[in-house]
């Protein structure tokens, strides 16, 4: 009984104890920030990496070699039908995307994915990533009129708007188109020059003489006064043109009225974000791009197609956004040549069900020479796992400054003993044992830790709680961002607290302060009661 | 722990006594004895004396005494330093008998207090023994020996030795919070509680049990200190240099009750001090010199 008194006593009156009760504090506040916020990043990537990629995915080894995509199809629903819950097949090449006027062409290397729209939300979050709200619903190759989102709609109404976003869609088609025409009636057309592409051009920039590129944008701001702050920014956007100097397929459509094949573009592909997080378009829907793919074959070609921007999609994995275009899957086929044969069929799973099941099965039934067979997962297993790496490592280092505070806590402790060497001699003249001595400051070393750990646990979790206004906060008081969007794609921290993790955290540091106080305790316990009373 | 079962008597209910400083009776078997001394008289509501009030008169050294209680047979202790044998106690013969008031006097250094915590268990001689009742209790197990500490030995230390933390009360029932268990401690927490109110209000402190040890003076702090030595019903009361930090008169009132709780409840009592004039007040006074007693019975 007088244990439990004296741990109390001694707890309220010995403020040295104070410091160790901060550093266990810290520790643990720190710990619990942290891991929620690795913790929120983490689930977000996974989040975002999975949302594009298919649960499994099973590939032929080369570019298209699945030759017959609904035998295999049918095949795989046969091996593990029940636990499936969708499949499409796709196609993937790597191509090189190209917009702007002649001499200023954005070129960039991308990934085309081809894809069956009918099908294809059914296996993955793609969708969901989209601008539009009617292609969330189902994506449509087919350009929209408008009502393209002017906020980013994961972010809700706190996300900065989007300017240029409001115009994007046939609204934007017809502004351009008109532009294009005014500007080739001021523009006499020089003979000889650019006639090869003109055949193809469908906003006519394809005729400007080769030196006029360049004043173009100047010409055009200032012919528009009341042009939008995207456009100034994206001189870019104003004339999407094609490479005057490749071989062209010989088309012509009128741009007001009519549309090329759709392609989704990743978001990044077509803005850039500037330091204060607000996205510049280069492109908007409406715009229309260059697409140059290899031909199949033994003798491989360049091929150049025009499409026209339907939607952005944005997964806020930068790298997807800046490289994955997605076009309809029978206009890549037929643009490299290759009938029906598809790179992958991706299989989206029933809920519940482990990937790793489906995908072991798989691989029993279908001769890895010929397929191969990947959880989502095994395709980011890298990136993923430097991930869990770096968590771990982290969480190591942080538990340091709790061992830290371990040692403070032990110090401190030795002190008190020190200074209670009297009453140890007078405990143990009334009779108590050395186990009770020793009980007494195991057990003062147990509260200090319950109330550092309760203390860091509710700081912890306040900070966790409203991490985004002391980041504001921070950032009002220093003038730099702490965190920059432009960096992470997001505007808000993610934190997630898993219980677990928490349990944990305040568990070891219960532990800590139980073990730093062994020593000092046992050094009580020992000592000798004639000596201590004598101890002055 | 098991092969002297009888000498420590199980855990004592809270027994309704007359007094809150009647001793519990048959705590200990002992052979020879008659009853302990009982007095149902309380001690007086005030014990504080008037400066011309009297002190109860010494026994006689001729009363004899029924039994020995606690002695001393030939005790050494010698303290090591490094290789330096120092040598405190050279067989020191000591017998104190139920019910008597003995008081060792000596020069500073020469092992008074050494000897009382021999006798008190709470160190343990190079030789010799240490008897209490009969049975030898210097070689027993820490656990008995600290039950012993608990139940039958009360201390009283020259600078009090309260603990600086807890209020008076609390103080005074430490003994109780350590001899049991939380929880036959909070089952007769409202008598022990109320036990310990009874004896700090016969001491005179009544209206002081939720003051810390350091708003208290020197003579209040003595007080609280006898409180708790008697709170577990003790059979003897070691007291070593109880006045030394007192200034005369708060000294004689301490004495005065020492000796009523002598008188009145048959408390064996042990003091050590090197002041002749409060030893004076002993029944019996051993003389210490040269770690040996040298002249056992004066007068």
């Amino acid at each position: 009984m007088y244990k439990p008194l004296l741990c109390w006593r001694y707890l309220r009156t010995r403020y040295i104890a104070l410091a160790s009760i901060i550093s266990v504090m810290l520790g643990v506040a720190t710990m619990i920030v942290v891991n929620a916020v690795m913790a929120g990043f983490s689930h977000e990537m996974e989040d975002r990496m999975h949302g594009i990629l298919s649960d499994v995915v099973l590939e032929g080894h080369g570019m298209e070699n699945i030759e017959d995509p609904q035998f295999v199809m049918d095949n795989i629903r046969l091996v593990a039908g029940k636990q499936i819950a969708g499949m499409t097949p796709t196609v993937h090449v790597p191509g090189i995307l190209s917009y702007g006027p002649p001499g200023q062409e954005h070129e960039q290397q991308i990934m085309f994915i081809g894809i069956d729209e009918a099908t294809y939300a059914s296996v993955s979050d793609f969708s969901k990533y989209l601008q539009h709200p009617d292609n969330r619903n189902q994506l449509s190759f087919q350009l929209r009129e408008s009502g393209y989102d002017v906020r980013d709609h994961q972010m809700g109404d706190k996300a900065p708007l989007r300017i240029g976003m409001e115009q994007a869609g046939w609204k934007w088609r017809r502004i351009m188109a008109q532009r294009q025409k005014a500007w080739t009636k001021v523009q006499p057309q020089e003979p000889g020059v650019g006639n090869q592409g003109a055949g193809g051009n469908d906003q006519g920039s394809g005729v400007r003489g080769q030196g006029s590129g360049e004043s173009q944008a100047d010409d055009l701001s200032s012919d528009h006064p009341a042009k939008t702050q995207a456009d100034s920014a994206a001189p870019a956007a104003n004339a999407a043109a094609k490479d005057p100097f490749g071989p062209q397929p010989v088309e012509q459509l009128d741009p007001a009225k009519k549309q090329w094949p759709g392609v989704v573009l990743g978001i990044a592909l077509a803005s850039v974000r500037d330091h204060d997080g607000n996205d510049r378009f280069l492109l908007l829907p409406g715009d229309d791009v260059n697409i140059t793919v290899p031909t199949a074959g033994t003798q491989i070609k360049r091929q150049d197609w025009k499409f026209t921007v339907v939607d952005f999609y944005e997964s806020k994995m930068s790298e997807y956004d800046s490289t994955f275009v997605f076009v309809p899957i029978k206009e890549l086929q037929a643009m490299r040549g290759i009938g029906s044969n598809v790179t992958a069929i991706q299989i989206k799973l029933q809920p519940g069900v482990d990937p790793d099941t489906v995908r072991d099965e798989l691989r029993s039934k279908f001769p890895p020479e010929l397929y191969g067979v990947y959880t989502w997962r095994d395709k980011q297993g890298a990136l993923l796992a430097a991930v869990q790496m770096e968590r771990a490592v982290l969480n190591i280092l942080l538990f340091m400054i709790i061992a830290v505070a371990g040692f403070g806590i032990l110090a401190i402790f030795f002190m008190i003993v020190v200074e209670k060497t009297r009453d140890v001699g007078i405990l143990k003249s009334l009779g108590a044992s050395s186990r009770g001595i020793m009980g007494i400051f195991l057990g003062y070393g147990l509260s200090l830790g319950i109330v550092g750990a309760g203390v860091g646990l509710a700081i912890g979790l306040l900070f966790v709680q409203n991490i985004n206004q002391i980041r504001d906060a921070l950032e009002w008081v220093t003038g730099q961002p702490v965190f920059d969007p432009t960096i992470y794609y997001f505007y808000e921290i993610p934190t997630i607290i898993d219980p677990f993790t928490v349990t944990w955290i305040v568990v070891g540091a219960l532990s800590i302060a139980v073990m730093a106080s062994v020593l000092p305790a046992l050094r009580a316990a020992r000592l000798h009661p004639v000596e201590a009373l004598r101890y002055e | 722990m098991s092969e002297q079962p009888q000498l420590i008597v199980p855990r004592r209910a809270n027994s309704p006594a007359n007094s809150p400083l009647a001793p519990a009776e048959g705590k200990l078997r002992v052979p020879d004895a008659p009853p302990t001394p009982h007095s149902p008289i309380p001690i007086p509501h005030s014990p504080i004396p008037t400066p011309n009030s009297q002190l109860p008169t010494p026994r006689s050294p001729s009363e004899t005494y029924s039994a020995v209680h606690l002695s001393a047979v030939g005790l050494h202790k010698h303290y090591r330093k490094g290789s330096l044998d120092i040598p405190v106690l050279t067989g020191v013969d000591l017998e104190v008998r139920q019910g008597e008031f003995l008081a060792i006097v000596g020069q500073s250094g020469c092992g008074k207090s050494t000897l009382l915590h021999l006798l008190g268990t709470l160190d343990a001689p190079t030789a010799g023994e240490v008897h209490f009742s009969g049975r030898r209790i210097d070689n027993l197990p820490a656990t008995l020996r600290e039950r012993l500490r608990n139940e039958q030995f009360g201390m009283i230390f020259q600078f009090y030795h309260l603990l600086p933390e807890l209020t008076m009360l609390e103080n005074v029932l430490t003994p109780l919070m350590i001899g049991r268990s939380t929880w036959s401690y909070w089952r007769g927490r409202s008598q022990s509680v109320q036990r310990a109110k009874e004896l700090l209000n016969t001491l005179g402190l009544g209206h002081r049990l939720k003051h810390r040890p350091r708003e208290l003076s020197g003579g209040e702090m003595q007080r609280v200190a006898i409180a708790r030595a008697l709170i577990a019903r003790p059979q003897v009361l070691l007291a070593d240099e109880p006045t030394g930090n007192l200034d005369q008169n708060t000294g004689l009132e301490i004495l005065r009750i020492l000796r009523t709780l002598n008188a009145e409840h048959g408390l064996s009592i042990v003091m050590v001090t090197h002041d002749a004039a409060i030893a004076a007040k002993a029944d019996r006074i051993v003389r210490l010199a040269g770690g040996q007693v040298v002249v056992p019975d004066v007068e």
